[in-house]
């Protein structure tokens, strides 16, 4: 009896602890809006692909942020420019970064000379249209709007001004990172990258100044996907860099406004992934995906040198519209992990078909009764050879000089018929003299049958002054099978 | 040989003057009726028979109006009725900068000053339902609005850098015979707050407003509700004080019924 009283004893005592347990997680959720700023400080704002310091251990503060909109002429790639708005100067724009329980105190300047009104709309301030209704400024003027961060994570903010689409689309985004308490862990290296999608009269390439393309941008089809604001802005000499064995963090964001990401680094896996710039992490994760109006944080160790691409594997977006950028990483090879190439070779696949080395004989074992003319051969090996042989022999088996040896009138051709099934049997790389000329090139396998093989060899010899032999299937056949 | 000279000197000084101190120049508008952005439901708006300047104001004539009156010189003006940017640019009440041109438009000023030069001359500012009336004429028909080639024209001058040094004149001038609607700079109207654009123009759609420029951009797909929309957006953005570098204005007159 006694004992049962202590068993239940324990199971309440128990129960309280763990109730007492959720219940205090709930309150520290709730009371990021209570948490006390001390002192004031004003942000640091980085530019692409920089970020401000880490907030580390610093208590909550009253954070002054002043930001300057800018609508000015950037160039796009290489002789293209484009008339972008910006927040801060920049595509995307200036980075933010606060700890949890910051109380914001946000000034948006729009410059006099500027043509329109403009506002923000950051996506981590809890309130209506995320300080936008607060913040719309006419040119020459500026506004001022307070908010407290609630939620920790990273966040898009952007214009939220009619045409909303046309103020994205000229880039007018950036990224707002709300740290929790304590900070995020320390690495090595952070990066701020963000796509975006733009939209342009002229075609991608197109020189000179070009203007936003409405239609296009409607018809969400993009003459341009960058990371930071232009073709090359991570690459080249603007490329983001890392030390073997370091940790690079990079803060990944997505302007839109039309366009979602599949962020990838080709060559590194993301050992984490705070899904959507939120709290949940993901491990070992090749791409993530990120959203318009949307960020993720991904963390990777850099084990061996090289360059690291980024790209949105989307992949025409990469290599045909810009969104490429460059990891350089130094520092010394460890072979175990990545070798590089150790040996190179010439590949041809041997008997080729698994599935065609067990049926002769038996699955299609009468192919060659059915004997045709040499006319009918003629007719069907011209066909063959225009689809298979005259991209190499070419149209008149005149062969290309110093590297495929011409069919016509050729004495290598001529002097051993079975050797000649063989090579388009088997292909054939290697020195071989052909009418007094030293080739070496490769010819491959080729995967015909033993009626097209007869068909061709047929024409082939019946042409272009070679000695007219008529190759039939059933020599095809014994050639494949005495070999 | 002296006589003629000073014959044509002084006949020149007088067209000098004529020029620069008589009322600008105005053209007649036909009344009529137009559906403008906000008028979904097919909302007409009628508008009578008016004069309207064929340049916006320029540099010159707003310097000879604040030389006649002292009180909207940039150091006399109330701060009730003009923001700090008044006149930035001059270098002091009655003179220039260099690098401004007496033939462009003048900016930097505010509604109240725009509201009082117009008075003076016995004139108004435009409503901005006949504003839009006006510019919604390209150089051949009275509502080109959708038409590609006028509505590629205004969005390109919105991307366009410092327009508001152009000399007045340096645009088409229009089905109307007036020059400069588009291309220049923004202009003040007699009712440019009227049309409420709240500064989250998302929010817009779902207000039960009558004038929901929110929804009808958010609506359009065509190329004319976002040219006019963003006009709309400059407006709804202005208090009567605030003076801005693209911003000026030009006069209309109510023509006199006669009987």
């Amino acid at each position: 009896m006694k004992q049962v009283k202590l068993v239940l004893g324990v199971l309440l005592f128990g129960m309280l602890f763990f109730m007492s347990c959720s219940e205090t997680d709930k309150k520290e959720d709730s009371s990021n809006a209570d948490i006390p700023v001390s002192r004031e400080m004003m942000a640091e704002l980085t530019a692409p692909p920089n970020v401000p310091t880490p907030v580390g251990r610093r208590r909550a503060k009253k954070l002054i942020v002043k930001m300057e909109i800018l609508e000015e002429v950037g160039t796009m790639t290489d002789g293209t420019t484009y008339n972008y708005w910006t927040f801060g100067g920049s595509v995307p724009g200036s980075f933010i970064r606060t700890r949890v329980g910051d109380e914001v105190e946000f000034t948006l300047s729009n410059h006099p000379d500027n043509k329109l009104p403009h506002n923000i709309d950051l996506h981590a301030v809890t309130g209506p249209g995320g300080g936008a209704t607060s913040s719309f400024v006419a040119p020459g003027h500026e506004k001022t709007f307070n908010f407290k961060t609630l939620n920790p994570g990273l966040y898009v903010y952007h214009c939220a001004t009619a045409p909303v689409g046309m103020h994205i689309a000229n880039g007018m985004y950036g990224l707002i990172l709300v740290e929790p308490a304590g900070g995020l862990p320390v690495v090595d290296k952070e990066y701020y990258v963000m796509q975006g999608d733009f939209y342009t009269k002229g075609e991608n390439g197109a020189p000179g100044l070009q203007a936003f393309d409405m239609q296009k941008a409607v018809d969400e089809d993009a003459d341009y996907v960058v990371f930071n604001g232009s073709v090359g802005a991570l690459t080249g000499d603007n490329a983001i860099t890392a030390k073997v064995g370091e940790t690079v963090r990079l803060y990944v964001g997505n302007g839109g406004p039309n366009l979602v990401s599949s962020f990838h680094v080709i060559g590194e896996i993301f050992d984490k992934v705070f899904v959507e710039g939120g709290d949940m992490i993901n491990e070992n994760v090749q791409t993530t995906l990120v959203p318009a109006g949307g960020a993720a944080i991904v963390e990777f160790r850099v084990d061996v040198p090289g360059t690291f691409i980024l790209v949105d594997h989307s992949i025409f977006r990469a290599f045909n519209k810009g969104a490429l950028g460059m990891l350089k990483v130094e520092g010394e090879d460890d072979m175990k992990i990545y070798s590089g190439t150790m040996q190179e070779g010439i590949y041809l696949p041997e008997g080729g078909g698994i599935q065609s080395m067990p049926d002769e004989g038996k699955d299609k074992p009468k192919v060659s009764t059915s004997d045709k003319s040499l006319a009918e051969k003629m007719e069907s090996g011209k066909q063959i050879y225009m689809n298979t042989c005259f991209a190499c022999h070419q149209a008149e088996g005149q062969g290309i000089p110093n590297a495929f040896p011409p069919l016509a009138k050729s004495d290598y051709l001529n002097a051993d018929v079975n050797r000649a099934i063989n090579i388009v049997l088997k292909g054939k790389t290697g020195e071989i003299t052909v009418n007094g000329e030293v080739y070496n090139s490769v010819m491959t396998k080729q995967f015909i049958t033993s009626e097209e093989i007869a068909d061709v060899m047929t024409y082939i010899y019946n042409s272009w002054d070679n000695n007219k032999t008529n190759v039939t299937t059933s020599r095809v056949e014994q050639v494949k099978s005495g070999h | 040989m002296k006589t003629i000279l000073r014959l044509t000197l002084s006949i020149m000084f007088t067209l000098y003057l004529s020029a620069a101190f008589c009322q600008s120049e105005m053209v007649s508008i036909k009344g009529g009726n137009y559906i403008p952005l906000y008028g979904r439901d097919s909302l007409q708006v009628t508008i009578s028979d008016f004069k309207i300047d064929v340049f916006p104001v320029t540099n010159q004539e707003y310097l000879d109006f604040v030389k006649r009156h002292p009180k909207w010189q940039r150091s006399q003006v109330k701060r009730l009725f003009a923001d700090k940017n008044y006149l930035v640019n001059w270098v002091s009440d009655t003179i220039l900068n260099d690098n401004q041109s007496l033939k462009a438009p003048i900016t930097n000023m505010s509604w109240f000053a725009a509201n009082d030069y117009c008075d003076c001359q016995g004139k108004r500012l435009a409503t901005v339902d006949e504003w839009e009336y006006v510019a919604m004429a390209d150089e051949d028909i009275a509502d080109a609005r959708t038409k590609d080639s006028y509505n590629e024209y205004i969005l390109g001058w919105y991307e366009k850098p410092k327009t508001f040094n152009n000399e007045i004149g340096s645009t088409f001038k229009n089905y109307w015979n007036v020059y400069d609607l588009h291309g220049l700079v923004w202009e003040w109207t007699l009712d440019f707050n009227s049309v409420l654009v709240s500064g989250e123009s998302r929010k817009d759609v779902d207000t039960d407003l009558n004038l929901f420029c929110g929804s009808a951009a958010i609506g359009a797909t065509d190329l004319m509700n976002y040219a006019a929309f963003m006009r709309y957006a400059i407006r709804g953005s202005l208090k009567a004080k605030y003076s801005m570098k693209n911003l000026g204005f030009r006069c209309v007159q109510d023509i006199k019924e006669e009987k």
